[in-house]
């Protein structure tokens, strides 16, 4: 399985490098989310809690594309039925495509966060909890995102249905990895602590994990 | 000899349309069988459920001594289809597509080599995008995969369309070669002359049930032969 799951993982990411569509559409679109939501909120500096929740808002939107994109390259020349003639362990798709798009959301972050510090003023003191909300919500929504993926995948609209399912049940993880975030040390709204928050993340996480590599065979193949 | 293909009135549907509907055939082990039909006659489908790609939903289907309609993920890894689709990802090199079908297959990446050079992929083309190839090139790349896979079974649908005659011939040369070293050939195309002279015999289909079976002169005769007009390939065959 881990043996599938890195080769499938590596041909992904190998995909998305040479395409570059990643760096060249979904970095624009993500920060063009998270600018135009900031100047909705108003003229003045979005407070604290505000721009979290605008990172965690722009980081779902970006999740959805870097997921179409993930089984777009599937389906262009029937490459899904390949994957499934090599006969590699479905779980182990499964977790491959799941790593990739983490490791792509995780670089995605790392820009946002950079541009959220210098637009937003979010502060970065409390390191420790922004890193393991952003990184338990990063494969909570990785492995939902599969897992909605490749349910929608053979759908003739794929690309309207892979958002209605996927935004509602991801709004757990929006709300949790906004809440931690709130929490962080550094913000205004620091208050109590984010514990609660990432290990809901962390159950999210596991959960769809669990769940993606068991249901994800018996999903591709009725595709 | 043991049979590599073994369908019974198999049936197959594409959502609730019967796309095989009772087909029946019996496939030795090292034969070369060539199915013809129009267009819509089960021939595609009939390949796709050899590779267990397709859900045998009733019927028995038995391809290289695992039963399809119990576990068609098991038969993956001895058999590999070369249909109108070649499982290539545009942004890949030829090099990395077909080095990554033999890995996910579990084969031996060193024939990868070999491989391309005989489908005179090797060189500047090796590292092309597949993207940026012709038709014909993306076929030779499917062809690379199979080459370089080996498998006991291989599942051809129309490996003829969309090549220059070098690589007709090199597709019946390679037919051949896998005859010779003991893997069953099972393609459909609807170039019958060309396919004649590469199949033991010929399979007809129409409206996914197995018409005939009908005996061509083919160059090797190493097998006996199902008569023309069988009611029952199967029975034929030695199965029962």
């Amino acid at each position: 399985m881990w043996r599938d799951a890195l080769l499938v993982g590596a041909k992904d990411l190998k995909v998305e490098f040479a395409s570059r569509v990643g760096l060249n559409q979904i970095v624009p679109f993500a920060l063009a989310v998270l600018l135009l939501f900031g100047f909705a909120v108003g003229p003045a500096r979005p407070s604290h809690a505000a721009a979290a929740g605008l990172f965690w808002v722009s980081m779902l939107f970006a999740a959805v594309l870097a997921v179409q994109r993930s089984f777009a390259i599937e389906s262009a020349d029937d490459a899904a039925d390949g994957l499934r003639l090599s006969g590699l362990d479905p779980a182990g798709i499964f977790l491959g495509k799941a790593g990739a798009i983490a490791l792509e959301l995780v670089g995605l972050e790392v820009v946002l966060i950079v541009v959220a510090a210098i637009m937003y003023g979010v502060p970065l003191s409390g390191v420790g909890v922004l890193l393991a909300a952003s990184l338990l919500a990063t494969l909570g929504l990785a492995a939902l995102g599969v897992l909605y993926g490749v349910v929608s995948v053979g759908a003739r609209v794929r690309e309207t249905l892979l958002p209605l399912l996927f935004l509602p049940v991801a709004a757990p993880v929006l709300l949790a990895a906004t809440k931690a975030w709130q929490a962080s040390p550094g913000f205004s709204t620091a208050r109590g602590s984010a514990s609660g928050w990432i290990e809901l993340l962390a159950i999210f996480a596991v959960v769809y994990g669990a769940l993606g590599a068991l249901c994800f065979g018996p999903l591709l193949e009725d595709r | 000899m043991a049979l590599a293909v073994c369908l019974r009135e198999a049936v197959s549907l594409a959502g609730r349309f019967p796309v095989l509907s009772g087909a029946t055939i019996a496939v030795r082990e090292g034969e070369v069988v060539h199915l013809s039909g129009a267009n819509g006659a089960g021939k595609t489908s009939l390949l796709r459920a050899c590779a267990g790609l397709l859900r045998v939903v009733s019927g028995e289907a038995t391809v290289l001594g695992h039963d399809l309609t119990t576990d068609r993920r098991a038969v993956r890894r001895e058999v590999h289809l070369l249909g109108h689709s070649g499982f290539l990802y545009d942004e890949l090199t030829v090099q990395d597509n077909v080095r990554f079908a033999v890995r996910a297959a579990h084969g031996d990446v060193a024939r990868v080599p070999a491989a391309l050079a005989r489908l005179d992929l090797a060189g500047r083309l090796a590292g092309t995008p597949a993207g940026r190839l012709s038709l014909g090139q993306r076929r030779r790349c499917g062809l690379a995969v199979l080459l370089a896979r080996s498998p006991r079974l291989w599942l051809l649908d129309e490996p003829h369309a969309g090549i220059d005659e070098a690589g007709r011939k090199l597709v019946d040369e390679l037919i051949g070669e896998a005859r010779a070293v003991g893997s069953t050939v099972l393609f459909a195309s609807h170039e019958l002359e060309q396919a004649r002279g590469v199949a033991d015999r010929t399979v007809e289909l129409a409206g996914g049930r197995v018409l005939e079976v009908e005996v061509p002169p083919a160059p090797q005769a190493a097998i006996d032969r199902p008569v023309r007009g069988s009611e029952d390939p199967v029975v034929d065959a030695d199965v029962a």
